[in-house]
Protein backbone atom coordinates (compact mmCIF):
# COMPACT_ATOMS: atom_id res chain seq x y z
CA UNK A 1 0.00 0.00 0.00
CA UNK A 2 1.69 3.22 -1.17
CA UNK A 3 1.22 6.70 0.26
CA UNK A 4 -1.46 7.63 -2.26
CA UNK A 5 -3.48 4.56 -1.37
CA UNK A 6 -3.02 5.24 2.33
CA UNK A 7 -4.41 8.75 1.95
CA UNK A 8 -7.21 7.54 -0.31
CA UNK A 9 -8.21 4.90 2.25
CA UNK A 10 -8.15 7.45 5.05
CA UNK A 11 -10.22 9.83 2.95
CA UNK A 12 -12.91 7.19 2.42
CA UNK A 13 -13.06 6.57 6.18
CA UNK A 14 -13.26 10.31 6.91
CA UNK A 15 -16.03 10.83 4.36
CA UNK A 16 -18.01 7.93 5.85
CA UNK A 17 -17.50 9.23 9.38
CA UNK A 18 -18.19 12.89 8.60
CA UNK A 19 -20.85 12.86 5.90
CA UNK A 20 -22.66 9.59 6.49
CA UNK A 21 -22.65 9.21 10.28
CA UNK A 22 -25.45 11.80 10.76
CA UNK A 23 -27.58 9.70 8.38
CA UNK A 24 -27.11 6.43 10.27
CA UNK A 25 -30.14 4.66 11.69
CA UNK A 26 -30.93 5.88 15.20
CA UNK A 27 -32.83 2.73 16.04
CA UNK A 28 -31.35 0.80 18.98
CA UNK A 29 -28.81 -1.85 18.08
CA UNK A 30 -29.27 -5.56 18.71
CA UNK A 31 -28.08 -5.55 22.32
CA UNK A 32 -29.99 -2.36 23.24
CA UNK A 33 -33.15 -3.79 21.72
CA UNK A 34 -32.79 -7.01 23.70
CA UNK A 35 -32.05 -5.00 26.86
CA UNK A 36 -35.18 -2.95 26.23
CA UNK A 37 -37.31 -6.03 25.61
CA UNK A 38 -36.06 -7.91 28.66
CA UNK A 39 -36.18 -4.80 30.85
CA UNK A 40 -32.54 -4.37 31.83
CA UNK A 41 -31.68 -1.37 29.68
CA UNK A 42 -31.78 1.05 32.63
CA UNK A 43 -29.06 -0.91 34.43
CA UNK A 44 -26.59 0.48 31.96
CA UNK A 45 -24.82 3.73 32.71
CA UNK A 46 -21.32 5.11 32.29
CA UNK A 47 -18.79 4.34 35.03
CA UNK A 48 -16.70 7.38 34.14
CA UNK A 49 -17.13 10.59 32.13
CA UNK A 50 -15.91 10.79 28.53
CA UNK A 51 -15.10 13.71 26.21
CA UNK A 52 -17.83 13.03 23.64
CA UNK A 53 -20.48 10.63 24.96
CA UNK A 54 -22.73 9.02 22.32
CA UNK A 55 -20.62 10.44 19.50
CA UNK A 56 -21.69 14.01 20.24
CA UNK A 57 -19.08 16.72 20.54
CA UNK A 58 -20.30 18.91 23.40
CA UNK A 59 -21.17 22.55 22.84
CA UNK A 60 -22.43 22.19 19.28
CA UNK A 61 -26.09 22.94 18.80
CA UNK A 62 -26.63 21.01 15.57
CA UNK A 63 -26.77 17.31 16.41
CA UNK A 64 -25.80 16.35 12.86
CA UNK A 65 -22.69 18.52 12.93
CA UNK A 66 -21.84 17.31 16.42
CA UNK A 67 -22.00 13.67 15.29
CA UNK A 68 -20.07 14.45 12.11
CA UNK A 69 -17.27 16.11 14.09
CA UNK A 70 -17.17 13.21 16.55
CA UNK A 71 -16.84 10.85 13.59
CA UNK A 72 -14.07 12.93 12.06
CA UNK A 73 -12.12 13.20 15.31
CA UNK A 74 -12.56 9.54 16.20
CA UNK A 75 -11.48 8.35 12.76
CA UNK A 76 -8.31 10.46 12.87
CA UNK A 77 -7.61 9.31 16.42
CA UNK A 78 -7.99 5.63 15.54
CA UNK A 79 -5.93 6.11 12.36
CA UNK A 80 -3.11 7.81 14.24
CA UNK A 81 -3.11 5.35 17.12
CA UNK A 82 -3.08 2.27 14.90
CA UNK A 83 -0.42 3.71 12.58
CA UNK A 84 1.74 4.50 15.61
CA UNK A 85 1.22 1.09 17.16
CA UNK A 86 1.86 -0.78 13.91
CA UNK A 87 5.00 1.25 13.19
CA UNK A 88 6.24 0.54 16.71
CA UNK A 89 5.69 -3.20 16.32
CA UNK A 90 7.39 -3.10 12.94
CA UNK A 91 10.43 -1.26 14.36
CA UNK A 92 10.78 -3.80 17.12
CA UNK A 93 11.06 -6.49 14.49
CA UNK A 94 13.74 -4.58 12.59
CA UNK A 95 15.99 -4.48 15.65
CA UNK B 1 -23.26 -5.19 20.78
CA UNK B 2 -21.02 -2.91 22.81
CA UNK B 3 -21.86 -3.79 26.42
CA UNK B 4 -22.17 -0.66 28.60
CA UNK B 5 -21.13 -0.40 32.24
CA UNK B 6 -23.73 -1.79 34.58
CA UNK B 7 -24.76 -4.83 32.55
CA UNK B 8 -21.99 -7.12 33.82
CA UNK B 9 -20.99 -7.95 37.39
CA UNK B 10 -17.31 -8.04 38.47
CA UNK B 11 -17.41 -11.85 38.59
CA UNK B 12 -17.96 -11.72 34.83
CA UNK B 13 -16.06 -8.63 33.72
CA UNK B 14 -12.89 -9.18 35.72
CA UNK B 15 -12.08 -12.59 34.22
CA UNK B 16 -12.95 -11.15 30.79
CA UNK B 17 -10.49 -8.29 31.39
CA UNK B 18 -7.78 -10.73 32.42
CA UNK B 19 -8.34 -13.04 29.48
CA UNK B 20 -8.41 -10.19 26.96
CA UNK B 21 -5.32 -8.52 28.40
CA UNK B 22 -3.45 -11.82 28.40
CA UNK B 23 -4.35 -12.71 24.83
CA UNK B 24 -3.61 -9.21 23.53
CA UNK B 25 -0.23 -9.11 25.25
CA UNK B 26 0.63 -12.39 23.54
CA UNK B 27 -0.61 -11.10 20.18
CA UNK B 28 1.46 -7.90 20.46
CA UNK B 29 4.54 -9.86 21.39
CA UNK B 30 4.06 -12.12 18.41
CA UNK B 31 3.45 -9.17 16.06
CA UNK B 32 6.58 -7.43 17.29
CA UNK B 33 8.52 -10.28 15.74
CA UNK B 34 6.53 -10.99 12.61
CA UNK B 35 4.56 -7.96 11.40
CA UNK B 36 4.98 -7.58 7.66
CA UNK B 37 5.92 -4.11 6.36
CA UNK B 38 2.92 -3.90 4.08
CA UNK B 39 0.61 -4.51 7.03
CA UNK B 40 1.51 -1.19 8.71
CA UNK B 41 -0.41 1.30 6.51
CA UNK B 42 -3.13 -1.26 5.88
CA UNK B 43 -3.71 -1.67 9.64
CA UNK B 44 -4.13 2.09 10.04
CA UNK B 45 -6.52 2.48 7.11
CA UNK B 46 -8.53 -0.56 8.17
CA UNK B 47 -8.83 0.63 11.76
CA UNK B 48 -9.99 4.06 10.59
CA UNK B 49 -12.46 2.52 8.16
CA UNK B 50 -13.86 0.09 10.72
CA UNK B 51 -14.29 2.87 13.29
CA UNK B 52 -16.17 4.96 10.71
CA UNK B 53 -18.25 2.01 9.50
CA UNK B 54 -19.23 1.13 13.07
CA UNK B 55 -20.92 4.54 13.32
CA UNK B 56 -23.13 3.71 10.34
CA UNK B 57 -26.01 1.78 11.81
CA UNK B 58 -28.27 0.22 9.23
CA UNK B 59 -31.88 -0.74 9.96
CA UNK B 60 -32.29 -4.49 10.35
CA UNK B 61 -35.75 -5.33 11.57
CA UNK B 62 -38.70 -3.55 13.22
CA UNK B 63 -36.95 -0.77 15.12
CA UNK B 64 -33.59 -2.49 15.45
CA UNK B 65 -30.34 -1.50 13.80
CA UNK B 66 -26.95 -3.08 13.40
CA UNK B 67 -23.55 -2.05 12.19
CA UNK B 68 -20.42 -3.65 10.80
CA UNK B 69 -18.08 -5.16 13.38
CA UNK B 70 -15.32 -5.76 10.86
CA UNK B 71 -13.52 -8.54 12.70
CA UNK B 72 -13.32 -11.03 9.85
CA UNK B 73 -12.75 -8.24 7.32
CA UNK B 74 -9.72 -7.05 9.30
CA UNK B 75 -8.33 -10.51 10.00
CA UNK B 76 -8.56 -11.65 6.36
CA UNK B 77 -6.63 -8.55 5.24
CA UNK B 78 -3.97 -8.24 7.96
CA UNK B 79 -4.09 -11.62 9.68
CA UNK B 80 -5.70 -12.85 12.91
CA UNK B 81 -3.22 -11.23 15.31
CA UNK B 82 -3.14 -7.76 13.76
CA UNK B 83 -6.89 -8.02 13.09
CA UNK B 84 -7.69 -8.62 16.74
CA UNK B 85 -5.33 -5.81 17.76
CA UNK B 86 -6.95 -3.17 15.54
CA UNK B 87 -10.49 -4.19 16.54
CA UNK B 88 -9.35 -3.88 20.18
CA UNK B 89 -7.89 -0.46 19.48
CA UNK B 90 -11.18 0.67 17.93
CA UNK B 91 -13.04 -0.63 21.00
CA UNK B 92 -10.67 1.21 23.36
CA UNK B 93 -11.19 4.55 21.59
CA UNK B 94 -14.95 4.00 21.45
CA UNK B 95 -15.10 3.28 25.19
CA UNK B 96 -12.69 6.02 26.35
CA UNK B 97 -13.77 8.87 24.09
CA UNK B 98 -17.36 8.12 23.09
CA UNK B 99 -18.74 6.00 25.94
CA UNK B 100 -19.69 3.39 23.36
CA UNK B 101 -19.15 0.27 25.44
CA UNK B 102 -18.34 0.54 29.13
CA UNK B 103 -14.92 0.72 30.75
CA UNK B 104 -15.66 -2.15 33.13
CA UNK B 105 -17.11 -4.08 30.18
CA UNK B 106 -14.19 -3.29 27.86
CA UNK B 107 -12.49 -6.62 28.56
CA UNK B 108 -15.69 -8.49 27.69
CA UNK B 109 -16.25 -6.39 24.58
CA UNK B 110 -12.68 -7.06 23.43
CA UNK B 111 -13.16 -10.73 24.17
CA UNK B 112 -16.41 -10.95 22.18
CA UNK B 113 -15.63 -8.75 19.20
CA UNK B 114 -11.83 -8.88 18.84
CA UNK B 115 -10.78 -12.27 20.19
CA UNK B 116 -13.84 -14.18 19.02
CA UNK B 117 -15.15 -11.83 16.30
CA UNK B 118 -11.79 -11.28 14.63
CA UNK B 119 -9.17 -13.81 15.80
CA UNK B 120 -11.44 -16.86 15.98
CA UNK B 121 -13.35 -15.53 12.97
CA UNK B 122 -10.14 -15.76 10.96
CA UNK B 123 -9.76 -19.45 11.71
CA UNK B 124 -13.36 -20.09 10.74
CA UNK B 125 -12.51 -18.36 7.45
CA UNK B 126 -9.28 -20.31 7.01
CA UNK B 127 -11.03 -23.60 7.77
CA UNK B 128 -13.78 -22.85 5.26
CA UNK B 129 -11.22 -21.89 2.60
CA UNK B 130 -9.59 -25.25 3.13
CA UNK B 131 -12.92 -27.04 2.69
CA UNK B 132 -14.35 -24.95 -0.15
CA UNK B 133 -11.13 -24.18 -2.01
CA UNK B 134 -9.52 -20.77 -2.41
CA UNK B 135 -11.62 -20.00 -5.48
CA UNK B 136 -14.56 -19.72 -3.09
CA UNK B 137 -12.75 -17.65 -0.48
CA UNK B 138 -15.33 -14.85 -0.73
CA UNK B 139 -18.03 -17.32 0.28
CA UNK B 140 -15.80 -18.46 3.11
CA UNK B 141 -15.30 -14.85 4.22
CA UNK B 142 -19.03 -14.12 4.10
CA UNK B 143 -19.90 -17.22 6.08
CA UNK B 144 -17.14 -16.54 8.62
CA UNK B 145 -18.27 -12.91 8.97
CA UNK B 146 -21.85 -14.00 9.62
CA UNK B 147 -20.78 -16.69 12.04
CA UNK B 148 -18.40 -14.38 13.92
CA UNK B 149 -21.22 -11.93 14.65
CA UNK B 150 -23.59 -14.68 15.79
CA UNK B 151 -20.88 -16.21 18.00
CA UNK B 152 -19.99 -12.86 19.56
CA UNK B 153 -23.68 -12.20 20.22
CA UNK B 154 -24.13 -15.60 21.83
CA UNK B 155 -21.15 -14.96 24.06
CA UNK B 156 -22.52 -11.55 24.99
CA UNK B 157 -25.81 -13.25 25.93
CA UNK B 158 -23.94 -15.77 28.09
CA UNK B 159 -22.07 -12.98 29.89
CA UNK B 160 -25.32 -11.16 30.60
CA UNK B 161 -26.82 -14.36 31.99
CA UNK B 162 -23.71 -15.09 34.08
CA UNK B 163 -24.04 -11.62 35.56
CA UNK B 164 -27.66 -12.32 36.48
CA UNK B 165 -28.73 -9.41 34.29
CA UNK B 166 -31.23 -11.52 32.36
CA UNK B 167 -32.23 -15.20 32.41
CA UNK B 168 -30.18 -17.32 30.01
CA UNK B 169 -33.23 -18.93 28.38
CA UNK B 170 -34.47 -15.48 27.35
CA UNK B 171 -31.35 -13.46 26.65
CA UNK B 172 -29.40 -16.09 24.68
CA UNK B 173 -32.06 -16.78 22.02
CA UNK B 174 -32.93 -13.06 21.82
CA UNK B 175 -29.30 -12.08 21.17
CA UNK B 176 -28.76 -14.91 18.69
CA UNK B 177 -31.98 -14.24 16.79
CA UNK B 178 -31.41 -10.55 16.12
CA UNK B 179 -27.77 -11.11 15.24
CA UNK B 180 -28.66 -13.77 12.69
CA UNK B 181 -29.98 -10.77 10.75
CA UNK B 182 -27.27 -8.27 11.68
CA UNK B 183 -24.73 -10.91 10.62
CA UNK B 184 -26.17 -10.86 7.11
CA UNK B 185 -25.25 -7.18 6.84
CA UNK B 186 -21.80 -8.02 8.19
CA UNK B 187 -21.38 -10.73 5.56
CA UNK B 188 -22.53 -8.51 2.69
CA UNK B 189 -20.24 -5.61 3.58
CA UNK B 190 -17.28 -7.91 4.28
CA UNK B 191 -17.66 -9.71 0.95
CA UNK B 192 -18.13 -6.48 -1.02
CA UNK B 193 -14.95 -4.91 0.36
CA UNK B 194 -12.87 -8.08 0.12
CA UNK B 195 -14.00 -8.63 -3.46
CA UNK B 196 -12.75 -5.16 -4.35
CA UNK B 197 -9.40 -5.64 -2.57
CA UNK B 198 -8.87 -9.12 -4.02
CA UNK B 199 -9.47 -7.69 -7.48
CA UNK B 200 -7.55 -4.42 -7.27
CA UNK B 201 -4.72 -5.10 -4.80
CA UNK B 202 -4.49 -8.83 -4.09
CA UNK B 203 -0.85 -8.42 -3.03
CA UNK B 204 -1.98 -6.46 0.05
CA UNK B 205 -3.79 -9.45 1.50
CA UNK B 206 -2.30 -11.31 4.45
CA UNK B 207 -0.63 -14.61 3.67
CA UNK B 208 -0.63 -17.10 6.50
Amino acid sequence: MNKKELLFGLLIALVLAFLFSPLASSWPDGLEKVAEGLGFLERGGPAAPAPAPDYLVPGIRSEALSTALAGLTGTLLVFGASLGLAALLRRKRAR
Amino acid sequence: MHIPDGFLTPATYLPAWLASAGFLAGFLKRLAGTLQDRAVPLMAVLAAFIFAAQMLNFPVYAGTSGHLLGGVLAAVLVGPYAGAVIISLVLVVQALVFQDGGLTALGANIFNMALVGSFLGYFIYAGLVRVLGSARRLWAAGAAAWFSVVLAAGLCGLELALSGTAPLELVLPAMLLIHLLIGLGEALITVAILQAVFRVRPELVYLS
